[in-house]
């Protein structure tokens, strides 16, 4: 495998420029006039097509991705990204249009953002939604900062928020950018929120309790309407992280189980492609008593059509521009439609399915420290084979590149130690799930028997592994010219 | 339509090997009392075709097509070259997730790497971060992290920034106790130089500017640095029009601390506002403050060069709510999109598409204001968009342009009272003279 250059050492300022119609206007007198310009922008390349096009193919080459097979990072939910949604988000009247024009002029983009919304709450049993915020962790802001502003106007904002400590590490970090304090609570012995442990934490100073259900583990918190219970009881809200939502649609709504705010993916659950870090989407839905604060504008039914409302006096404000990443809804709106009530169930069914299926065929042979039952992700770790010969969670996920597949989510949830956290998601076949189980079969068999094959993996992929601790010691965050070779 | 890749055969006996009888099985761990006993109330499935239909009759009812647009402010009609679309939908692109694993995902590494040196090229910093969500939620960060740089509590924002962006740094900064004050503007559109000087003082924590400013007015960046410098705030500055940066000196050779914005105009399409590409950058010494995903260059094993993510301390898997932000990825995507089209202008078509912007963007300036009562609000120099005074209520007259086809602008009205008769027109090089000239006889038709 060649490296491909950098853009910057493949650069000749003597290319000629990308063409553009000539100027059908007179040049404008007196250009510069108050004005700080620029003569030239140092370094920046100037290249063919043809080399921009070969560069961007070789380097696609470079990745992994669901297109090219299993992908069973925990928490993420890679599923295959449906093409035709890709399609429909290029139409004109979807892609070429212009955030500010009148809303009578933008009626179909209007209808794809209510349509979603109602879609949305019906999924999860909420009664509103915003598709405002950009992401999962935006998401979770925007649901502390709509908590805060609901308590804050019945006289006290409180204090703290209550993390269980299995939850994903922008649960805690989100809260504390809302200006809360985290206060962790601790698993039980099952895996699941300790009810005696979140009893005693939940005081009037608390407003909510951050959960995910399913959690981190897998595993469905069956307790779910008492912790609901306990945390209104003391005036506090239930939050969820609706990441592992593909687990439960169409089967229980978190509106249902007591769930006050919630947050889903529609990169995760709604098929949207990750597009390697993004754009995502982080809808918010909310109960009725905190519909009155959610972002604005707000898209409200007028008659046959659509309106937007800015004037909200509650409203905790905008978070970003516009209406949010307004292409990922529409992709997610058309695999809504694609799918269905009976498909969005088949969803959960058989992503749950394929875990557990995953989960059967390696019990034994990797350690599961948590036995509960698994709903769309397991949780195994690397507890035996570090018994074995010292190999750990990173050594087993670097061999699973030589054998075709991405490896798991590692080293998550904290309290699993060495984890290596599976989630196939329902669009794959068994073909596939069978080939992966054989591979961390096969993976367990050399950790025996030659455990240096896994300490110097991967030896198939376009780099082997890299040094990450000289990376973040001696940090190259750019290029620059006089580091040409 | 469905997506699921398991016969009915595969079904049964992957049931029976995990040990239930149906799928019901899989869910004994859910209380029975909340279980759903029904179907979801949705429509029902849909074959592709019939979605496809459905979606072409749902964006038809959008018109927006249909008008001769002259709408700016913080999203822009710029030609997008055809590679970028074509190479930015490769399933390798489209379908990995955040490059946890560098040894398979040195394409996105790489391209982020490519980026962030774009956008320090074209910004005059030192460092750039992966990319943040968009312009406004950017501007945001960058106040939280001027706060973390100097611990102090109070924000000056010019009114002359993004009204969304101002909106978006108010909600981010209420609940950590920041103060968000304003400055105004001038008769040239700029930022007043004596307010905010008025302004300034030990406790202002950062100095908020864009430019050019939501007006398309280009501030004076030198002469306000040298303001707030002696304050020792930080100051930040706003590019919601990325391509500005063509031909503008870059901010960070005229004094900002931190540059962040809007790079929508690189490629990306007006997609009713997003998906959009906020981008951050700032001065070496401020590193460990930057919010963010950060990629960076190494060597595997076997010496060759590679890239990996970096700095993952500042972050929440690792410091929880001690991180620096909350944000766990980037736009990888839309930073795709926009190093495409950047690489594709490259430096020379880059500086042409935005001279253009200027040269077309003044052109029209002079030619609507012979319309008579049409004036210029603002004497500062434009980029490619700027403010006319109208005779009338801005509103009416952009509905009267609406009614012949021509959505000529945003009216400012809810700037206050001042600016009541405002319009602001946007001009990119994707206009032609003959559209100019259209809108110029419309104009004088609906003022007549």
């Amino acid at each position: 495998m060649t490296r491909e250059p950098l853009i910057f050492d493949l650069s000749d300022p003597g290319k000629r420029p990308f063409g553009l119609p000539a100027l059908d206007v007179p040049e404008a007198p007196g250009l510069w006039e108050g004005l700080a310009a620029r003569r030239d922008i140092p370094g920046f390349p100037q290249v063919s097509e043809v080399e921009v096009v070969r560069h961007f193919t070789r380097l696609s080459q470079l990745n992994y991705c669901v297109d090219l097979g299993l992908y069973p990072l925990g928490s993420c939910t890679m599923k295959y990204n449906p093409k035709v949604n890709e399609k429909i988000a290029g139409f004109p009247g979807f892609s070429g249009v212009h955030p500010s024009a009148p809303p009578d002029t933008v009626q179909g983009c209007l209808e794809v953002i209510k349509s979603l919304e109602d879609a949305l709450a019906e999924i999860t049993g909420l009664d509103a939604f915003t598709v405002q915020p950009s992401a999962g962790a935006q998401g979770e802001l925007v649901g502390m900062m709509l908590i805060h502003a609901y308590l804050k106007s019945r006289g006290n904002p409180r204090k703290f928020v209550l993390i269980p400590d299995s939850a994903h590490g922008t649960n805690p970090s989100s809260a504390h950018v809302c200006g809360y304090q985290v206060q962790e609570v601790k698993s039980d012995p099952a895996g699941r929120v300790d009810l005696a442990a979140l009893e005693k934490a939940m005081t009037e100073d608390v407003a909510a309790l951050m959960a995910t259900n399913p959690n981190t583990l897998g595993i469905f918190e069956s307790d779910i309407c008492e912790i609901a219970r306990i945390v209104h009881s003391k005036g506090g809200l239930l939050y969820m992280d609706g990441a592992n939502m593909n687990a439960l649609t169409g089967v229980v709504r978190p509106g249902d189980m007591g769930v006050d705010v919630l947050h889903i993916n529609l990169h995760k659950t709604f098929s949207t492609p990750h597009g390697g870090g993004g754009p995502g989407s982080g809808p918010v839905g909310v109960v009725k008593v905190l519909e009155p604060f959610l972002p604005i504008p707000v898209v409200v039914r007028r008659g046959d059509g659509f309106g937007l409302v800015a004037d909200r006096p509650l409203s905790i404000g905008r978070v970003r521009s516009f209406f949010g990443n307004f292409l990922v809804a529409v992709k997610a709106l058309a695999y809504i439609r694609t799918l269905g009530p009976r498909g969005l169930r088949e969803v959960a069914e058989v992503s749950v399915l394929n875990a557990n299926y995953i989960r059967k065929g390696l019990e034994g042979v990797y350690d599961l420290k948590y036995d509960a039952p698994s709903m769309h992700e397991c949780v195994f770790s690397d507890k035996l084979q570090k018994e074995a010969s010292g190999v750990t969670n990173l050594d087993i996920a670097k061999r699973l590149i030589d054998y075709g597949f991405h490896p798991p989510t590692m080293s998550f949830p904290l309290i699993v130690h060495g984890a290596l956290m599976i989630e196939p998601t329902e669009t794959e076949s068994k073909r596939d799930l069978d080939g992966f189980i054989e591979a961390m079969k096969a993976i367990d068999r050399e950790a025996r028997e030659n455990p240096d094959v896994l300490r110097a993996a991967p030896h198939r992929s376009p780099v082997r592994r890299l040094d990450e601790t000289g990376a973040a010691r001696n940090p190259i965050l750019r290029w620059e010219k006089d580091e040409r070779p | 339509m469905s997506y699921i890749a398991l016969s009915d055969k595969d079904t049964a006996e992957m049931l029976a090997r995990v040990g239930v009888a149906n799928a019901a099985g899989l869910f004994q761990c859910i209380p029975d009392g909340v279980r759903l006993d029904r179907d979801l109330d949705l429509p029902p499935a849909m074959s592709e075709p019939e979605l496809l239909a459905h979606f072409e009759a749902v964006a038809g009812r959008t018109t927006y097509p249909r008008y001769l647009s002259f709408l700016g402010g913080g999203v822009y009609h710029h030609f997008v070259p055809a590679v970028v679309d074509y190479l930015s939908s490769r399933g390798e692109f489209l379908s990995p997730y955040t490059p946890y694993q560098p040894e398979v995902s040195q394409g996105t590494l790489q391209v982020i790497f490519e980026y962030q040196t774009l956008i320090c090229q074209l910004t005059g910093m030192d460092i750039s971060n992966a990319s943040l969500y968009d312009g406004a939620s950017a501007a945001a960060e960058a106040v939280l992290m001027a706060q973390r740089l100097n611990n102090r509590r109070r924000v000056l924002v010019a009114r002359s920034v993004h009204p969304q962006y101002r909106r978006t740094i108010e909600t981010y900064a209420r609940n950590l106790g920041l103060e968000v004050d304003e400055v105004g503007f001038g008769p040239d559109g700029r930022a007043d130089g004596a307010a905010l000087g008025a302004k300034l003082g030990p406790d202002v924590c950062g100095v908020v500017l864009q430019s050019p400013n939501y007006f398309g007015i280009v501030e004076d960046l030198g002469r306000a640095a040298a303001l707030v410098e002696a304050s020792k705030a930080v100051f930040i500055v706003v590019v919601a029009e990325a391509l500005s940066l063509g031909v503008l000196e870059a901010p960070g050779k005229l004094g900002a601390d931190i540059v962040c914005g809007e790079g929508q105009s690189f490629g990306l399409a007006p997609a009713f506002g997003g998906p959009s590409l906020g981008f951050l950058a700032c001065a070496k010494g401020s590193l460990r403050q930057l919010p963010g995903r950060i990629a960076g260059q190494t060597r595997d094993v076997d010496g060759r060069r590679g890239f990996v993510l970096t700095l993952s301390t500042r972050e929440q898997h690792i410091r929880r709510e001690k991180a620096t932000s909350n944000i766990c990825t980037n736009q990888a995507w839309c930073a795709l999109r926009a190093t495409i089209f950047l690489e594709t202008m490259g430096q020379a078509g880059l500086r042409e598409m935005a001279l253009q912007n200027i040269h077309k963007a003044r052109y029209a300036l002079d030619r609507l204001t012979r319309v008579p009562g049409v004036k210029g609000r603002f004497s500062g120099p434009v980029f490619n968009e700027f403010v006319l005074d109208l005779p009338r209520d801005a509103s009416v007259v952009a509905e009267g342009l609406k009614a012949r086809g021509i959505l000529a602008g945003i009216a400012l009205g809810e700037f206050g009272a001042g600016l009541k008769n405002s319009l602001l027109v946007c001009v990119t090089e994707s206009q032609t003279r003959a559209n100019i000239e259209r809108l110029a006889s419309a104009l004088e038709e609906v003022l007549r």
